[in-house]
């Protein structure tokens, strides 16, 4: 079974899988009832896909996941926000829609394995462990967002454009005369899309305005709401500094945002939740690579316990934030900040 | 080619061959266009009102009561606002009312109106999917403009005691107009006697053989509609738009042989249907829904504890069985049913129902391949979906 989403890379999956004699099933997920204007669930886009299965000759069908994806990724999204921390909803619709019970699905109708257009590779050595890795094309690595993998699921994964770059993505798909070819790529949180994500987030629970402090704690001025401000974020503080400052903490409770200068935002360490692993642990000395956004640049650092040690003072990664440990271009697992 | 058993009649139908044969000339040669004076545009006229003709020996009404539409839907839609409006507009009331299981054609039609300052009353159904005919007459008070039940329910195949709903209405709104969706009941019923009472009719073509894209709304005489469509004043200016006579010729076909071959074709698929039915009845987890007295000869509607329906029809589908669950959004994607709700079933147990419908191209060729395949289907997911410890 393919996960298509309507976009280049799912159509160039199925196309590939196909062409190698693999019986495939084309999938999309309808997840969002609301405002549709890009991601992966308008009617064009479950169009798109449809077509390209057609043109590949095999199935496609629709599930209709609208109301899981509320409850188990915009509805969390939105509070988290809320509370002042920066969620990372596509990890979230990973783990809980696509390779959770989509994965779900395919093993019940009798798939031996799901795939999607994701940049990744899944390797398969000698020993019966089954690794994942960063993509060829690492400018379009996506192993970030497939944190929570585990050799549950990646038994019964493939990712078979991770060993394309995303030219070679495009050509495939333009050789093969795709209609998603040329298709843009959808940049944003699918369900705010054209909106902004403050609007999103406020237009939900409402603003939680308060004060902006310095890290002595003196009044800098007042806020319009918490969840325009993230750890780390510089532009739109919306109070006249004459240095450069940034985001270094929200408080949730009291809706106090606190700004600082870049040094006030290095911490040493930060402490994760819900730490998964691939396979197995890293050893507590064991170098690794520690990448806390999408396409962000790792860091060193290790693993004790629960909490990631950076080898150099790091920019503070703030709660809910996503971070990937990486083991060369091998991902071991992670967790979210606390 | 994998043998497929096509059991989703209820969605469309094959053509008949007497429909395709009395189209033909029509996509050809006969080409006019029935408004002209003209010897091409005459032969063109003459089919239609030929066509006519028999559609309304086979409806039960007079040729000038036929109105030629577009589909289903839009018959639907004339009636419900075209009939409301005129009452609104003659004093005669603002209340519509139709049964909690309508077609969207009919429900989404009435509920357009509501801006207007129409009230919609929707009329209960019991948990045996037929219309509350109590609950009816609570509705029927005051100035009633539109009442609209169906003749048979798309989804779950009930019959509606129209004779009943149409005494009562009589009795209690005498100013009302009633409207009968008689879409899913041609292939099943004769619809000149089961629709005898309702002022509107509708019907489908590609529902009973004919070709998509075209139905017909029966207006008595007398009853006066707003058109939705305006224009050159075609089908007494209550549809304008060029008729689409091969359409029209098509349906005329396909109702004549239906209802020529409907009594045998009634006992045929209702042993094939009864057979599935049996056959999965012997299957845990399967539950028929509603009360399957009261249902037409080809639809048989189950729910399957605890397998997901949309998931249930991608395994069947996969093993070659068409079959259907609620109804499909425009992605394609399945949604709850509103007339499962209505009979009072769970929003998590609707999401488990499945519909096999037979008609005329079942056999019993297809009903035993669905009785090797379904139960396979559903012992599968079960297995899947069950907790790893019990599964071993």
């Amino acid at each position: 079974m393919v996960a298509m989403s309507g976009g280049v890379d799912s159509s160039v999956a199925a196309a590939l899988l196909a062409d190698a004699g693999h019986d495939v099933t084309g999938v999309t997920l309808r997840l969002w009832g609301g405002v549709t204007d890009s991601g992966c669930c308008s009617v064009g886009d479950v169009e798109d896909a449809r077509r390209v299965a057609a043109q590949l000759g095999v199935p496609h069908y629709v599930f209709d996941e609208a109301e899981e994806f509320e409850a188990r990724v915009v509805t969390p999204y939105v509070r988290a926000y809320d509370d002042g921390a920066t969620p990372n909803p596509c990890v979230a619709c990973n783990q809980e829609l696509k390779f959770g019970r989509l994965l779900d699905r395919a093993r019940a109708l009798g798939f031996d394995a799901l795939a999607t257009g994701h940049h990744a590779r899944v390797r398969r050595g000698d020993d019966s462990v089954v690794r994942l890795a960063r993509a060829r094309d690492t400018a379009k690595d996506q192993s970030y967002v497939l944190v929570g993998l585990t050799q549950r699921e990646l038994g019964h994964l493939a990712f078979p454009v991770g060993e394309l770059t995303k030219a070679e993505v495009r050509a495939q798909a333009s050789a093969a005369g795709l209609r998603t070819a040329d298709k843009p790529e959808s940049m944003d949180v699918c369900f705010v899309a054209r909106r902004d994500r403050v609007e999103f987030v406020e237009s939900r629970v409402g603003a939680r305005p308060g004060v902006v402090v310095d890290v002595d704690g003196h009044e800098l001025g007042r806020h319009d709401g918490i969840a325009r401000f993230t750890v780390g974020q510089r532009r739109g503080l919306g109070v006249a500094l004459g240095e450069r400052q940034y985001v270094v903490d929200v408080d949730r409770r009291t809706h106090v945002v606190t700004v600082g200068p870049p040094e006030a935002l290095l911490r040493d360490d930060v402490v994760l939740r819900d730490l998964v692993f691939t396979h197995t642990r890293p050893a507590p000395d064991h170098r690794l690579a520690v990448q806390v956004r999408a396409h962000g640049t790792p860091v060193a650092g290790v693993l004790d316990g629960d909490r990631v040690r950076f080898v150099a003072p790091a920019p503070r990664v703030a709660p809910g934030q996503i971070v990937a440990l990486y083991d060369g271009d091998e991902l071991v697992g992670g967790g979210s900040a606390c | 080619m994998p043998f497929v058993a096509y059991l989703d009649h209820a969605a469309t139908t094959p053509m008949r061959p007497e429909a395709r044969a009395a189209m033909e000339p029509f996509q050809g040669d006969n080409f006019g266009n029935p408004s002209g004076i003209h010897s091409v545009a005459r032969r063109a006229k003459t089919a239609l009102e030929e066509a006519r003709e028999e559609i309304a020996a086979g409806l039960g009404c007079r040729p000038g009561e036929v109105v030629i539409t577009g589909g289903g839907t839009e018959a639907d839609n004339l009636a419900v606002i075209g009939a409301a409006r005129v009452a609104a507009t003659q004093g005669r009331g603002r209340r519509i009312v139709v049964s909690a299981i309508e077609h969207k054609a009919v429900a989404a039609a009435a509920h357009l109106l509501e801006p207007e300052g129409f009230e919609v009353r929707v009329v209960a159904v019991g948990a045996d999917g037929v219309v509350d005919l109590d609950d009816l007459d609570d509705a029927l008070t005051g100035s009633v403009a539109v009442v609209s039940v169906m003749l048979v329910n798309n989804e779950i195949g009930t019959i509606q005691p129209l004779a009943a709903v149409a005494e009562r209405v009589r009795a209690r709104a005498p100013g009302a107009v009633l409207h009968t969706d008689a879409v899913q009941a041609v292939p099943w019923l004769d619809v000149a006697a089961a629709a005898a009472g309702a002022d509107l009719i509708s019907v489908s073509a590609h529902k009973f053989g004919g070709p998509k894209g075209v139905g017909a709304l029966v207006v008595r005489e007398g009853i006066e509609l707003e058109p939705r469509l305006v224009g050159g004043g075609q089908e007494r200016g209550l549809r304008s738009g060029t008729v689409d006579v091969a359409g029209a010729v098509g349906l005329a076909a396909a109702l004549s042989a239906t209802n020529a071959g409907r009594a045998a074709e009634v006992v045929r698929v209702g042993r094939l249907r009864d057979r599935l039915a049996a056959g999965l009845a012997v299957v845990s987890g399967v539950v028929p829904t509603g009360d399957r007295r009261r249902v037409v000869a080809g639809n048989h509607h189950v729910r399957v504890t605890g397998v997901a329906a949309e998931t249930l029809l991608v395994a069947l589908d996969r093993d070659g069985v068409c079959a259907a669950a609620g109804s499909s959004c425009a992605s394609g994607a399945l949604e709850p049913s509103h007339v499962l709700a209505a009979m009072g079933m769970s929003r998590d147990a609707a999401r488990e129902a499945v519909r096999f419908s037979l008609g005329s191209a079942s056999t019993d060729a297809d009903v035993d391949y669905a009785l090797e395949v379904v139960p396979r289907a559903i012992e599968r997911l079960w297995v899947a979906a069950a907790p790893v410890a019990a599964a071993g």
